[in-house]
């Protein structure tokens, strides 16, 4: 791109240009200044936040997108999606929806009135999640913790906007997070003031908005002085979306004596045995921890047809915490390159990662990690378990651990394993009177056990049920 | 009356041909011993009996209270009532003992058309059958069998046996590697579920164990078939002379 162009862009003058009527619900497949302008508009955005989209979109054109990730996938064709689309038209009951979403809903458990939730259908007013927001919203506006929309938060908090956006991805960060920032349709945002802690579990179900916000979401978690938080993300409903391509950006920032923890459960449409179909997900979650800060990411990833993932965490502060627990499930002919980068900046830094990849059918599962330990992070300590479990001889397990240590004295300690569900083991359990299925299902959750401790209780019971229905018909 | 019936089974291990026409009778309430040298197919037998992936039966029988078991999948034989203490117990990381145990529990009960334990009543049962057996309290919630020693394995064998009540027992080389004390907590455990209803089969290489076990029968194994049965004398008779002194097969 020329500097002329780029200039107008970061400039904003392309703002008059645009063409698309307001009013209209979608844009076009493509994407271009005119588009992007389309979704500032149709968010009510100030004018600083179109420039800051469309100076993210300047960069975006001059990146390549990136392919060093253990994936194989049809090119993407950006200029075949359509970047705005407004909510589809909800069911007007269950019985309009696909009955295999049902039946995958009452496997997990999930309540009638949640389900209706799901599907966007109205629900009782007792049940309305509308209702119990406000409830729980009055309660955090007492504290005085912003719990909302990203869009409302740009439109309300600017300072807070400006602030922090972009300041631990920022915007040319990678080729998906540039995108992410030209286009993004809406997100949340938290901020917890100094010295409270939030009383309840921070979950985008609570979330207004929280359905078709899924394509390019924003999220910016703002955690300040002595605060904390603990926001879930996602849910173990099956998840299907028209958007193949997905790229999230999640930024997170621990003050000092903060905590941030963290925990996704991402069901996204998988595809099928042939590959067909299916979501790309290709998100940057990073958090930075200042001094005496922890941040703590835990994820149970078992959808999507393509994941690209690596939730990280700056250890910026003196004795600041990074934790990582995963949990990524391939199966059908999924594939998911996922892990995290711990960067030990400030001195007493540790840092945990614990991740767990379980491979089934034709899935093809890799750990990709980084500890990288810099110059003056005097006493750093990491410690790293990568396990991984396979299912049959048809899926691969791979394991990409590296480490950067500019100081000689810096604790790193690495163990890993592969191993197979053991005839021997099954056998036992079926021995003691325990179906095929099922003892194959208690074998996996004891391998991921040390990761679904980490989850919030209700939130792990979902995983447990969900880990047992994905991996369902996928022995033999 | 017999409740366990294997009628000149043979069965292979790989291309290895180890059982070869093996005939044997289990008695309904009886202790039966299975002794013999190594190699004569005394491991074979009770994995044949509880469906084991290894074995491959090519002819023969074996009749459940008369009916075949063969086509039976290993956690239907299981359920009918089989149990095998194994002589060397899996470890299964991250799966504690109870709930395994809870599971295994309430799968046989469903199967009898019974009401499921719920978690405090199974793990009130569990402490106390564990306490009898000497083991440590921690034993329940650890993982199952990970990081146990040879005996805590063992005696954790015999708790399963108690809890799921089965009616036919399989105990293989449940001996081995036991010091003195675990010998005699082991061998109360299972002389506890002798009540004249249950089954048991003794398999073991030692006649130690027999002293505290005391059996009805003895059957002397040898290349694949039973070539001798006897009263408990035998024990002796074996001790001092040897598998040498009991006949070829016939």
């Amino acid at each position: 791109m020329a500097q002329e162009e780029l200039n107008q862009a970061v400039s904003g003058e392309y703002t008059l240009g645009f063409e698309i009527d307001i009013e209209q619900d979608t844009v076009p497949p493509g994407l271009d200044e005119g588009v992007i302008a389309f979704i500032s508009r149709k968010k009510d955005e100030p004018q600083w936040m179109l420039d800051l989209r469309l100076k993210a979109f300047a960069k975006w054109q001059q990146m390549e997108e990136p392919h060093w990730g253990h994936l194989d996938y049809t090119p993407i064709d950006y200029q075949s999606i359509s970047y705005f689309s407004a909510p589809k038209q909800a069911p007007e009951s269950l019985d309009e929806v696909d009955p295999k979403i049902l039946e995958a809903y009452s496997k997990l458990g999930i309540p009638l009135e949640e389900q209706k939730q799901l599907q966007g259908i109205a629900v009782d007013a007792v049940v309305d999640s509308v209702s119990v927001k406000t409830t729980f919203s009055k309660e955090l506006e007492a504290k005085g913790i912003i719990f909302c929309s990203i869009s409302e938060a740009i439109r309300d908090y600017p300072e807070l906007i400006q602030k922090y956006m972009f300041s631990v991805v920022p915007m040319t960060d990678n080729y998906f997070a540039a995108l992410n920032s030209a286009v993004f349709t809406d997100g949340t945002f938290v901020y917890i003031p100094p010295n409270t802690r939030c009383p309840m579990e921070l979950s985008t179900y609570f979330r207004i908005n929280a359905l078709n916000t899924g394509q390019f979401e924003r999220t910016l978690i703002v955690a300040d002085t002595g605060s904390y938080v603990s926001y879930n993300e996602g849910c173990s409903a099956p998840t299907r979306d028209e958007n193949q391509l997905h790229a999230a950006v999640v930024e997170l920032i621990a003050m000092d004596d903060a905590e941030i923890k963290y925990s996704t459960i991402q069901n996204w449409y998988p595809g099928d045995e042939n590959g067909k179909g299916g979501i790309y997900n290709f998100v940057t979650k990073r958090g930075i921890c200042e001094t005496n800060a922890k941040i703590s990411w835990t994820q149970v990833e078992t959808g999507s047809a393509i994941t690209w993932k690596y939730p990280s965490c700056i250890l910026k502060g003196d004795n600041s915490v990074g934790e990582f627990y995963s949990v990524a499930v391939t199966t059908l002919a999924q594939q998911a390159d996922t892990g995290t980068k711990m960067i030990h900046l400030g001195k007493n830094t540790s840092s945990t990662i614990i991740s767990k990849g379980i491979s089934a059918m034709k899935g093809q599962n890799t750990y990709r990690g980084l500890v990288k330990i810099g110059a003056h992070a005097e006493g750093a300590r990491n410690y790293s378990e990568c396990d991984s479990l396979l299912i049959g001889d048809r899926c691969g397990a791979h394991t990409f651990p590296y480490l950067e240590s500019k100081d000689p004295h810096g604790q790193v300690e690495h163990e890993a394993t592969t191993s197979k569900i053991s005839d021997e083991q099954l056998f036992y359990l079926r021995q003691r009177g325990i179906g095929e299925e099922d003892a194959v299902s208690m074998i996996v959750h004891g391998f991921c056990k040390d990761v679904f401790t980490q989850l919030p209780m209700e939130y792990a019971v979902e995983a447990k049920a969900l880990l047992e229905l994905t991996l369902e018909g996928s022995v033999g | 009356m017999s409740i366990l019936e294997i009628k000149n089974i043979k069965a292979n291990i790989g291309e290895k041909n180890i059982l070869k026409g093996l005939n044997l009778s289990l008695e309904k309430g009886k202790v039966h011993a299975i002794m013999g040298p190594n190699g004569a197919g005394k491991s074979t037998l009770s994995k044949t009996i509880v469906g084991h992936y290894d074995v491959d039966v090519t002819g023969g029988d074996i009749l459940l209270r008369g009916e075949s078991i063969l086509e039976m999948e290993p956690e239907e034989r299981a359920l009918e009532g089989i149990f095998l203490s194994f002589q060397h117990p899996v470890e299964i990381p991250g799966v504690s003992n109870a709930y395994f145990l809870r599971t295994a529990v309430n799968a046989k009960r469903v199967h009898e058309g019974k009401e499921e334990l719920n978690a405090a009543e199974f793990l009130r049962e569990m402490k106390k059958t564990a306490e009898t057996l000497g083991m440590k309290p921690e034993m329940i919630s650890r993982s199952l069998n990970e990081g146990f020693s040879g005996g805590e394995k063992k005696r954790n064998e015999i708790l399963q046996m108690q809890m799921l009540h089965p009616d036919v027992i399989l105990l293989d080389e449940i001996d081995s590697g036991l010091d003195i004390d675990a010998l005699r907590a082991v061998s109360e455990g299972i002389n506890a579920m002798k009540d004249g209803e249950r089954t048991f089969l003794v398999i073991t290489h030692y006649s130690r164990i027999l002293d505290y076990i005391e059996p009805d029968y003895i059957h002397v194994l040898k290349d694949g078939q039973i070539v001798h049965t006897g009263g408990p004398e035998l024990v002796a008779q074996l001790e001092e002379k040897g598998y040498e002194s009991i006949g070829a097969a016939g």
